[in-house]
């Protein structure tokens, strides 16, 4: 039981993670954003670049993945989703155009970083063994604290800071955000950005443990979704709830059901469809959006 | 410019692109039909890229003669994206091209699913699946390009039953067809064996990413053997790291091949005594032929990839057998009947190699091509052979 709740938290602090910054985009600027996962994926090759290719240290990868995410994220917001919201007032515009980036970025990764399985070395050697009873490796517990602690820092950001503040108050109401003086414009770029770094660091922290390869953007997505699905669409917690849920159902299914077959993830969509058809809006989400 | 000098031009132009296209050689196509995008990509693409390789490599030497012609080489190659109906529209391709000889699908339900489209437009396949019915009859255009899981699956076991005292066994697969169907197979040699399977009901998703939890309950039943059955080059380096962080000290194989650097970046140390299936990878066994091709595939796409050390053969096959007979160029009957005789040396491996068609034990007529089963053990970032064995 032990080692299956150690796994639990460990999966639910990445999927939180990556959780955070997909419905940040969406509680900001009401988009979908599909191309998540490839963002994630972009993050991981970042890192694994910098560090196996360059030989230059983890933190250092970690930091481009961040950097280079945030940028592209900035540029999409920028130059692709701005336009396409202030001349169409049709959702589907918006998810049709995350659909078409997450396409562009799979050929990119596959022209720039290739075809093949990546993974860059062991951050830390050695496995922490209690009796047999939970087994886990140093790296996981670092990636696992680091993850949480991104997490921390994250909320710590959006409650106090002037940015964070403006973000807010944006999600919230986005005409009153903007007779109150927020720039919504500078607030929806630098929201974008945040989220597409969140995506990319959580891709660089992860090249370590479960590499990188370039089919990972959609499930990655997929997975996403369904965590801010249980949490609530554009609500914070609800997206870190949400992580935790999945990563805790996901190990708890895959030791009791594993004599069954591979039948883990259908049991869990077969229970998100019970519980949306109960509560459409999420454990945190509202009913009115 | 004047007109009389631009009609100078124009003219000594004209010619030198009619002289140019009657010293051109006549271009053979061949087909490709796989999966070069998506979580599989690296199956598909080491085939690509493995014939693009050797196309260019014929192309820039003169070309290839076949009777009294010589052909430039020309891959058209078709992305199914893993989905059968992607491949059957591949397969719809290459016959609008009047191409008859096709690599390709790389997995069971893709190269099911082109069987009527090649059987009817006359198209020579060479799929790396694994359904019996594909290569026996009454089927008669497949072409098995390696070395299936029953046939290695089976000698790697007994050669660690006799050699590491093996006794019991244990499997985990994706659950998708091909992993499954090679999981059953590998359980019923284990079973033949008198190995005792200890587990083999575990699967996982193909995209997941961790594997600590889906590993968990396979090591509970402490096998001496783990088989990862069917596992993608992906997905490898994480089942094992995962296998041994959880404190699995027992023997890993898999029958499928893999890539010694994706293993190295993967699973570093920890993936030292993997066994796997490999062509003619290793220094003890590669030709100077197989050297120049690793060679120039790196300088053509920077980076090689082991698989392309199997999947460098079926081009081979298709050029030389039709160079056995001419007329198999616009005929697949004249193919069929040549490869029951045809034997030619294998320019990739050492010693007195050949290039043969084999298939008779698994499926009762020739319909595989006769590439060494070389079983190889990772050890520090290279494969080592373990042992050479033949199919048939």
């Amino acid at each position: 039981m032990e080692q299956i709740l150690a796994n639990g938290l460990y999966l639910g602090a990445q999927y939180a993670l990556i959780a955070l910054g997909l419905t940040l985009i969406f509680s900001l600027m009401n988009v979908l954003n599909f191309a998540h996962g490839q963002m994630y994926v972009f993050g991981g090759f970042v890192t694994y670049t910098v560090v196996a290719q360059l030989g230059l240290p983890f933190i250092v990868g970690l930091i481009a993945s961040a950097v280079t995410l945030a940028i592209i994220g900035a540029l999409i917001e920028r130059f692709l989703f701005r336009p396409v919201i202030r001349k169409s007032q049709r959702e589907e515009s918006t998810m049709l155009l995350a659909a078409g980036i997450a396409f562009f970025l799979d050929a990119v990764i596959l022209l720039v970083f290739g075809e093949k399985q990546r993974g860059v070395p062991k951050i830390i050697d050695g496995v922490f063994n209690w009796d047999f009873r939970l087994i886990m490796p140093y790296d996981r517990i670092l990636i696992c604290v680091l993850a949480i602690a991104l997490i921390a820092a994250f909320i710590l950001f959006m409650q106090y800071s002037k940015a964070g503040r403006a973000m807010r108050a944006l999600a919230q109401d986005r005409v009153a955000a903007q007779l109150m003086g927020v720039d919504v414009n500078r607030y929806s770029m630098i929201g974008f950005a945040l989220g597409a770094m969140l995506a990319g660091v959580v891709g660089g922290l992860l090249v370590t443990i479960t590499g990188i390869n370039l089919g990972m953007g959609g499930p990655t997505s997929i997975k996403a979704f369904l965590m801010i699905m249980i949490g609530g669409a554009g609500v914070i917690s609800g997206a870190i709830a949400g992580g935790f849920i999945l990563g805790m159902m996901e190990s708890v299914g895959l030791t009791a059901l594993a004599s069954y077959g591979d039948i883990t993830y259908l049991v869990i969509f077969a229970s998100l469809m019970v519980f949306l058809a109960i509560r459409p809006q999420g454990l945190m989400g509202k009913p009115w959006g | 410019m004047s007109r009389r000098k631009f009609m100078k031009i124009a003219a000594v132009a004209a010619c030198c692109f009619s002289t140019g296209s009657f010293a051109a050689n006549d271009v053979l196509k061949i087909g490709f039909v796989g999966v070069t995008s998506g979580p599989a990509a690296a199956w598909g693409i080491s085939n690509q890229r493995s014939m693009e390789t050797r196309a260019a490599w014929i192309n820039e030497t003169g070309g290839y003669t076949i009777g009294d012609k010589t052909y430039d080489v020309e891959i058209v190659a078709f992305d199914d994206q893993k989905d059968p109906k992607r491949a059957i529209a591949g397969m719809e391709k290459m016959a609008q091209e009047g191409i008859h000889y096709v690599v390709g699908p790389n997995v069971d339900d893709g190269a099911a699913a082109v069987r009527p489209v090649a059987e009817k437009n006359g198209i020579m396949y060479f799929p790396y699946a694994f359904p019996k019915e594909l290569y026996s009859a009454p089927a008669s255009n497949a072409v098995l390009g390696m070395v299936a899981n029953y046939q290695s699956g089976p000698a790697i076991y007994k050669h660690l039953m006799e050699n590491n005292g093996v006794k019991t066994i244990a499997f985990v697969a994706a659950n998708e067809s091909d992993p499954l169907s090679q999981r059953d197979s590998g359980v019923e040699a284990a079973k033949a064996l008198g190995l005792e399977v200890v587990s083999d009901s575990v699967t996982y998703q193909v995209d997941t990413t961790d594997f600590t939890p889906v590993i968990l309950p396979v090591l509970k039943a402490k096998p001496d053997l783990l088989v990862l059955s069917g596992v993608s080059p992906a997905n490898a380096p994480q089942l094992i790291r995962s296998a041994r962080e959880l404190g699995f000290t027992g023997l890993m194989s898999t029958e499928t091949a893999q890539d010694a650097t994706v293993l190295q970046e993967g699973a570093g140390e920890l993936a030292n005594g993997f066994i796997s299936v490999g062509g003619a990878s290793t220094p003890e066994l590669a030709s100077d032929m197989m050297r120049e091709f690793v060679d120039r595939y790196t300088k053509m796409f920077g980076e090689y990839n082991d698989e392309s050390n199997t999947k460098v053969y079926a081009l081979e096959y298709i050029l030389e057998t039709l160079k056995a007979d001419p007329s198999a160029i616009e005929s697949v009957e004249a193919f069929q009947a040549q490869m029951d005789t045809f034997e030619a040396p294998n320019p990739y491996m050492v010693g007195d190699a050949k290039l043969t068609y084999v298939g008779m034990s698994s499926f009762g007529q020739k319909r595989q091509v006769a590439v060494p089963l070389v079983v190889n053990v990772f050890n520090d970032g290279k494969f080592e052979t373990m042992f050479v064995a033949e199919v048939d």
